[in-house]
């Protein structure tokens, strides 16, 4: 079985975005990027299906500026055997995303589509539910577990009330939750290793895939500042407050 | 314990100015020389430049010689020095700018560019990687390898997933040895292996005590209408001199409207009620500063302790295997408090001395001490020779003595003058007891110039695997309380400019000391600090610490 790990490029977790000043987006230049966390457990269950006998082959996937190609080299050097980079310097929505992945799924022929549920930068949720759309695939979101059997995958899914467990056929599309796996420290001789692993590169026209944007952005902003609380006299002022001023009660 | 191990020639720790202007001059020798030479660089910031802060106005001399055509390459200098200006404050709202005529020559600044040192490591990084050399970031250099003669040998890095109690968690990688003919140690200021070489070694025997500094840097956003791109603004005074500390400041204005302000508190102060962050906050508000960042907004906050102690201060370099580069020995020149162009001179001098040695068929382990005939031949001895007194002349004779006697020495007699001033005293030494030192009373951040220390840490982007050993270890556990809390009123908690030690109510109801060490910045002031040198500074799990920037 042949897996196909989907790796988005976006700021770190650990950076405090803040918007441009124009408002068009989040500030970008001069910020750490990696590998967004959610795909990073893409990566490792994808990997890990690879060593316990139940993948052959795994197959990473980015999408994006010539930069993404670090990110590609970090889902080798975690164990993915090759990687695809479709270069693009536009801004690539979910919708475009989707189509671009659905045409690389024709190319490559794999049994499963793996994806972080969301990307931590514009945590639209949306890429892995397209995907199944445009390809007519069976979807399993939000897995916190993954079992592969014969021509089916078991997944259990996080939901409101608790654990939802769906079996699908193969092929399918998964798209991971955080509490599937931890993924693992990468060892120096895979980095290196990583590096002369092959990395092929396309271009969304190469595809025959439209990417032109179908969202526009109106403006990007800060939350509103936290005022500072005040301290009320007596239960009296308090509802007093509560109704005439906060209009709550 | 056995460990999986990979050789190299030659094994660099730190991705700074000084390791990789080193990595990448061994590998342009060995491809001038057609000479196979393998060079990997370990960096403990999750990328090159995350740990790197400096002001930074870089003199090009050392990448000129390294990547002449730089400009052509892309090099990030792209904000050349148009003028310098040079204050002394006398208060909170007083300050005179200085006469050009008696600024002392090392601070003039023309021919100069206006950097992010970060983003030049991150270029040089680039330009290292296009030579074949082996960068990896996010691993640490924990300990240093030996051979059995005793010579270095490599370095092991640290252990990835080892919790807070010392267990292996799930997915535990143990860390790995990495073997070179050579070792370049290249940590930056107080490295702590390059802490452990100088002792084994007895590096600092000839030696005056090395002096350190602490720097604080913010990077603003500022209104168009009060952006000089080039302008560079240095200064001393207020509000240090109110505690009788020394230091001095910076105002550099960056391209992309951005400035980079910091202040700069000497280790040396002697009043342990002293919160350089404070100190750094409050000054801020000085006219002369505010009228720049005044509508601006603050986009990210670190500080690193400084070497510089200079030329009498500066240790051998040199050791049985390994040799101490840029300021893990301290190569900085405080009078132009410039530290990249030297840093990076050393790095190009071990690489020559190193490539020389290996290309002849050394297999590694000596003593490579044609690295010190190298070094006095050079420019960087010579420019370090010449501000030997300038540090020394300002501790022994402050701000105004100092300077008279500075400006005579480096503008008259071009650093010449026929004398040796020394500053024998530990910074860790310096500190009067807290009971007859002068309470300072900080003023409360404004939240628009000033801020608290908590949400300054939070610009840093600072992040540690919450569940691993603390990095930061006491050699007696009872010191902070027994000795610092009692006669210094726990400094700790001031001199830290991220919160990592706070003095805290334990379940008796008496004073103990927390270590939040997820906070810590790597700035390593507490392991300089410390009055009885009681907190050791080790590296936590690779990848961790501050994310800075364009810092």
């Amino acid at each position: 079985m042949k897996i196909l790990v989907c790796v988005k490029r976006v700021v770190d977790y650990n950076v405090k975005v803040r918007p441009k000043a124009d408002g068009s987006g989040v500030e970008t230049a001069n910020v750490k990027m990696s590998m967004n966390p959610f795909d990073e457990i893409a990566v490792e269950e994808s990997v890990r299906l690879k060593e316990a006998g139940t993948a052959a082959e795994v197959i990473a996937l980015s999408m994006g500026v010539a930069q993404c190609q670090e990110t590609l080299r970090t889902a080798l050097a975690m164990g993915a055997d090759r990687g695809i980079l479709i270069e693009s310097d536009a801004e690539l929505q979910p919708l475009a995303a989707a189509k671009l992945i659905k045409a690389v799924v024709e190319k490559e022929q794999p049994q499963l589509v793996v994806l972080g549920k969301q990307a931590i930068d514009d945590d639209a949720n949306q890429t892995g539910q397209m995907v199944a759309a445009l390809l007519g695939w069976s979807q399993g979101t939000f897995a916190s577990k993954v079992t592969v059997s014969g021509g089916a995958v078991e997944v259990a899914r996080e939901v409101d009330a608790g654990t939802e467990v769906l079996s699908l056929k193969l092929p399918a599309v998964i798209t991971t939750d955080l509490r599937l796996n931890d993924p693992r420290y990468v060892k120096l001789p895979n980095i290196m290793k990583a590096k002369k692993k092959p990395l092929e590169k396309l271009a969304p026209d190469a595809l025959g895939v439209d990417i032109t944007p179908r969202l526009t952005v109106d403006k990007v902003a800060e939350p509103a500042q936290r005022e500072a609380g005040i301290r009320v006299a007596d239960a009296a002022e308090l509802v007093d407050k509560l109704k005439n001023e906060a209009q709550v009660i | 314990m056995q460990r999986e191990s990979m050789e190299y020639d030659v094994v660099i720790v730190g991705g700074g100015p000084a390791g990789i202007a080193a990595a990448i001059r061994l590998r342009q020798l060995a491809v001038e020389n057609d000479a196979e030479l393998s060079v990997c660089l370990l960096e403990k910031g999750s990328e090159i430049g995350a740990h790197i802060l400096s002001g930074a106005v870089l003199e090009p001399r050392a990448l000129n010689e390294l990547i002449p055509d730089w400009r052509e390459k892309g090099a990030p200098l792209n904000t050349p020095v148009a003028r310098d200006e040079v204050y002394l404050f006398r208060g909170p709202d007083k300050g005179v700018r200085m006469p050009k005529a008696f600024i002392p020559k090392p601070m003039h600044n023309t021919g100069n560019y206006i950097v992010s040192l970060g983003n030049v490591c991150r270029w040089l990084a680039e330009q290292a990687e296009a030579l074949e050399v082996e960068i990896f970031p996010g691993f640490a250099a924990a300990e240093v390898v030996y051979t059995e003669a005793g010579a270095v040998a490599g370095v092991v890095t640290g252990d990835m997933g080892r919790g807070a109690d010392g267990s292996e968690k799930d997915g535990f990688e143990p860390g790995m040895e990495l073997r070179g003919k050579y070792t370049l140690f290249a940590e930056g200021c107080r490295g702590h292996l390059g802490k452990q070489l100088i002792e084994k070694f007895a590096l600092d025997a000839g030696a005056t005590p090395q002096h350190y500094g602490l720097g604080l840097k913010e990077l603003w956003d500022i209104e168009g209408d009060q952006h000089e791109p080039g302008l560079v603004i240095h200064g001393a005074g207020w509000p240090l001199s109110e505690s009788g500390s020394s230091g001095g400041f910076f105002l550099y204005h960056l391209e992309n409207q951005q400035v980079s302000v910091g202040l700069i508190v000497d280790l040396s102060y002697t009043n342990p009620h002293v919160s350089p962050f404070d100190e750094f906050q409050r000054f801020k508000h000085h006219p002369v500063i505010q009228r720049y960042l005044a509508g601006g907004r603050r986009v990210a906050y670190g500080a690193r302790a400084i070497t510089k102690g200079g030329f009498y201060a500066l240790p051998k370099m040199t050791l049985p295997g390994g040799l101490l580069i840029g300021c893990d020995a301290g190569t900085l020149n405080f009078s132009k408090i410039k530290g990249s162009h030297t840093a990076m001179k050393s790095g190009m001098l071990a690489a020559e001395t190193v490539f020389a040695a290996v290309s002849q068929g050394d297999a590694g382990g000596r003593e490579l001490t044609g690295y010190t005939e190298r070094f006095q031949a050079s420019w960087l001895y010579e420019e370090l020779y010449r501000s030997r007194n300038f540090g020394p002349a300002l501790h022994k004779w402050g701000a105004y003595g100092g300077g008279a006697f500075n400006y005579v020495d480096q503008n008259w007699f071009g650093g010449k003058l026929p004398v040796t001033v020394k500053d024998p005293t530990r910074d860790h030494e310096q500190l009067k007891p807290a009971s007859v030192s002068k309470p300072i009373d900080y003023p409360k951040p404004d939240g628009e110039l000033s801020f608290d220390k908590l949400s300054s840490v939070f610009l840093s982007s600072t992040n540690h695997e919450e569940d691993q050993p603390c990095h930061l270890q006491l050699k007696d556990a009872r010191i902070p309380i027994d000795t610092n809390l009692k006669d210094y009123d726990a400094p700790e908690q001031r001199y830290c400019p991220a919160g990592v030690y706070e003095i805290v109510e334990d379940d008796q109801g008496g004073p103990s000391l927390q270590i939040n060490a997820q906070n810590c910045v790597h700035c390593k002031t507490c392991d300089i600090k410390d009055p009885t040198q009681n907190i050791t500074w080790v590296t936590p799990e690779g990848g961790g610490g501050p994310n800075y920037p364009n810092m």
